[in-house]
């Protein structure tokens, strides 16, 4: 029997870890996540997994407890919102340089600085154009619904080890706070520590006689060598681009007028599709799921096809620096976007979709 | 009867009674000549030989002198960020709670940038063993000043002396853990004497000891020397630091574990 | 007389001539020598046969570069 829960999005990632086999969580309380750390102490994990749930002092001190935990082998993560996310930025970029796996949460408000706790995509650059020092990418996957805050949990664990690399959740205060169905799957047992020493052999867990000692560090002196340590990385991003992208196109067959949306922006943008085609008009959305690796691919192909590209975002706008890499020119992309935690409404997006590209008789292609 | 021992007959493997210990690897040590790091390094692995611990141990290096200390110690090993040691080993000890771990650190790593992780690591009393090399300085980046330089101490940034009205006073962050519940140990050594270094080894037996007996964290001070950074030979550090180290951070234990 | 009579063995490529194992041996048995080893430094070296394998020099040393032999007298003779 299906197991179906009324949940919170934040209250699913929780869960969602801890049915993904997590280990180990790590952070400290900020609006809107909050729900995350509590959920966890609530779900009283050491005895339903032995998944360890520690508040740290600081969100500084919650990444490098993760550093610890994850260069161990084990599948420890943290979750924070946008101020605390810019303090972990030091250990985000110290595990990129030791390539250790971990999950990592950023339920996003509305900046800069203290800013407010409403809901935002104004982290977009600092999650996947690096956000710490030196040249390295998180993956980041960006949830549009509180099932996939839930799915999302295994996913980033998964990919995490699969590529040793930091995973970010890339939420909004909107879909951490929404309750939505969520179907849930069963208890994926956590490693046992033969497991990891088995299947991470770089794991420190201790030097036996049969290994040399294992040593995590993202220090080498030689320019040489540090120049081989980041050719390395930038391999795997690589291969990352050329496997990992994720995206979901909607109402894209005949699409003339083209939004392109990730998160809650994505799910306004649907609500203006239905209203846009009740008026006849053919519009239609891509909203990436990765915004690392981004799909380039699907927007040059859409670009080719349509008149317009209205790219929705809750920011001044900064994925639509990427869409407009993606179209390279093929046609006209616009941004709208509401700032300061303000969500837009579904005839607002859909309006300023026809004021850019439809009432003015498209000047869209070839224009740009 | 004595003509018949030479140097070779005495110099065989069954009477040695003093190397190195093979949990040191063959690496040379990156310090100045006659700098402390080395023989607190050898100390604790003398310890971790002794009491059989190298596969179960995990140690955490800091960013400071010691920054390459997994280069010479022969045991598994993750470099923190600065200050971020105390974080990074609660993260493992959480995780593998029957390793032994241990954290490796100087003065402006310990009580400078990572005062914070120092004192929650303490306050929540995680089962680790912190070991603290307090020579008063920034000896990796060139002498500046740390928390710990004495009052009117020439550094590179007090280059007329530390002015405790404007750059304040040395922190005694020793003391200051001593009086949180969730520390057992707490003590302050010296590696420049034969007997110094006798005393600081049994004070890292101890440490080890109240780890495995899970009663908390422990805390080994190790006031030495820097004589790059202060400039002055090795013989005359270890002289100076008596004189004026020792007057403000006193050697001994600060906290006794309860039997 | 003696009731032990010690050895000390430095690594002397590996000293680095920092003086601390001087002071610390009673027996006056360790000096630095004039020459440099292959990394520039004077090291330190045995001198005499008064060594009784006290190990102080090798406690101090920071290099760990002393080895310390002990045989005690009687048994050194049966052997
Ligand atoms: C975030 C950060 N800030 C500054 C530095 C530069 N830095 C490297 S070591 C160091 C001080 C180390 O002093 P201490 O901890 O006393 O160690 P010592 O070298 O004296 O043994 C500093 C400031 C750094 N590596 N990282
Ligand atoms: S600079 Fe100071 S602390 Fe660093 S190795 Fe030299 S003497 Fe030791
Ligand atoms: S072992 Fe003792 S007596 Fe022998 S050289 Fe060293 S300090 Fe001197
Ligand atoms: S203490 Fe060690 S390194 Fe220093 S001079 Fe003596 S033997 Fe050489
Ligand atoms: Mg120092």
């Amino acid at each position: 029997m299906e197991d179906i829960k009324l949940m919170k999005g934040n209250e699913a990632i929780a869960e969602g870890v801890i049915r993904a086999g997590c280990d180990g969580y790590f952070g400290y309380p900020i609006t809107p996540q909050s729900e995350v750390l509590e959920y966890l102490m609530m779900a009283r994990t050491e005895e339903r997994t032995g998944m360890v749930v520690l508040q740290a002092e600081s969100e500084i001190a919650s990444i490098h407890m993760v550093y610890g935990g994850a260069a161990c082998g084990k599948r420890v993560m943290t979750s924070s919102s946008s101020p605390g996310i810019s303090l972990m930025q030091e250990g985000i970029s110290f595990m990129a340089g030791t390539e250790l796996p971990c999950l990592l949460l950023n339920v996003v408000r509305g900046g800069p600085g203290l800013g407010t706790i409403q809901p935002s995509q104004s982290d977009y650059f600092q999650a996947v154009k690096g956000g710490g020092h030196g040249d390295y990418k998180l993956i980041v996957l960006a949830p549009a619904s509180v099932q996939e805050m839930y799915d999302f949990a295994k996913l980033g664990f998964d990919l995490a080890f699969k590529y040793r690399i930091q995973v970010m959740v890339l939420s909004d205060g909107a879909i951490g706070q929404m309750m939505e169905k969520v179907v849930l799957d069963e208890q994926i047992p956590r490693q046992t520590n033969e497991e990891i020493i088995k299947n991470h052999p770089w794991a420190t867990s201790g030097k036996t006689p049969d290994r040399e000692r294992n040593i995590i560090t993202s220090l080498d002196l030689d320019p040489v060598k540090q120049e081989k340590i980041n050719i390395h990385l930038q391999e795997k991003f690589k291969r990352i681009t050329e496997n990992e992208v994720r995206f979901e196109t909607l109402m894209c067959d005949d699409v003339e007028y083209l939004f392109v949306a990730y998160g809650s922006s994505a799910r306004v943008c649907q609500k203006a599709i239905q209203l846009g085609r009740e008026k006849g008009l053919k519009v239609g959305l891509l909203r990436p799921i990765t915004l690392f690796p981004f799909p380039y691919d699907e927007v040059a192909k859409l670009a080719k096809q349509v008149k317009g590209i209205l790219c929705v975002e809750m920011s001044a706008g900064q994925m639509i620096e990427d869409v407009r890499l993606g179209a390279n020119g093929a046609v006209k992309v616009e941004h709208f976007g509401r700032l300061g935690g303000i969500i837009p409404a579904p005839d607002e997006v859909l309006n300023r979709m026809e004021e850019i590209f439809i009432s003015k008789n498209n000047y869209g292609r070839g224009t740009n | 009867m004595e003509e018949e021992l030479t140097r070779e007959s005495i110099c065989q493997q069954e009477n040695l009674v003093y190397s190195r210990t093979p949990l040191m690897t063959p690496k040379a040590l990156s310090y100045c000549p006659g700098c402390g790091h080395g023989t607190a390094h050898r100390l604790i692995m003398e310890v971790i030989e002794e009491m059989n611990l190298q596969s179960q141990t995990i140690g955490v290096a800091p960013v400071g002198c010691s920054v390459l200390a997994y280069d010479f110690l022969d045991i598994d090993m993750q470099q923190a960020a600065h200050g971020r040691a105390p974080a990074v080993a609660t993260g493992i000890k959480r995780l593998l709670p029957d390793k032994f771990v241990f954290t490796y650190q100087g003065d402006g790593d310990l009580a400078a940038i990572g005062t914070g992780e120092t004192i929650h690591a303490c306050n929540r009393g995680e089962n680790i063993c912190i070991f603290f090399v307090n020579n008063g300085i920034y000896g990796m980046t060139g002498g500046q000043m740390a928390p710990t330089t004495l009052p009117n101490m020439k550094t590179a940034t007090s280059p007329y002396g530390r002015d405790v009205v404007s750059m304040g006073y040395p922190l005694k962050i020793t003391e200051m853990i001593a009086m949180l519940p969730g520390t057992c140990f707490v003590t302050r050594q010296s590696v420049h004497t034969p007997a110094n270094v006798r005393k600081t080894k049994k004070a890292i037996q101890k440490a080890v000891q109240c780890q495995l007996d899970k009663k908390g964290l422990s805390f080994v001070e190790i006031v030495s020397n820097c004589n790059s950074g202060w400039k002055m030979t090795p013989l005359e550090s270890n002289k100076w630091m008596e004189e004026n180290m020792f007057p403000v951070f006193p050697l001994g234990d600060i906290k006794v574990p309860k039997p | 007389m003696a009731k032990v009579k010690g050895e000390i063995v430095i690594n002397s490529e590996r000293c680095k001539g920092c003086e601390l194992c001087v002071p610390v041996c009673q027996q006056q048995t360790i000096a630095m020598s004039d020459k440099l080893n292959s990394k520039g430094y004077h090291y330190a070296m045995s001198i005499n046969d008064e060594c009784n394998g006290c190990i102080n020099c090798a406690l101090v040393c920071p290099d760990g570069v002393i080895s310390v032999y002990r045989v005690k007298l009687k048994d050194a003779a049966v052997a």
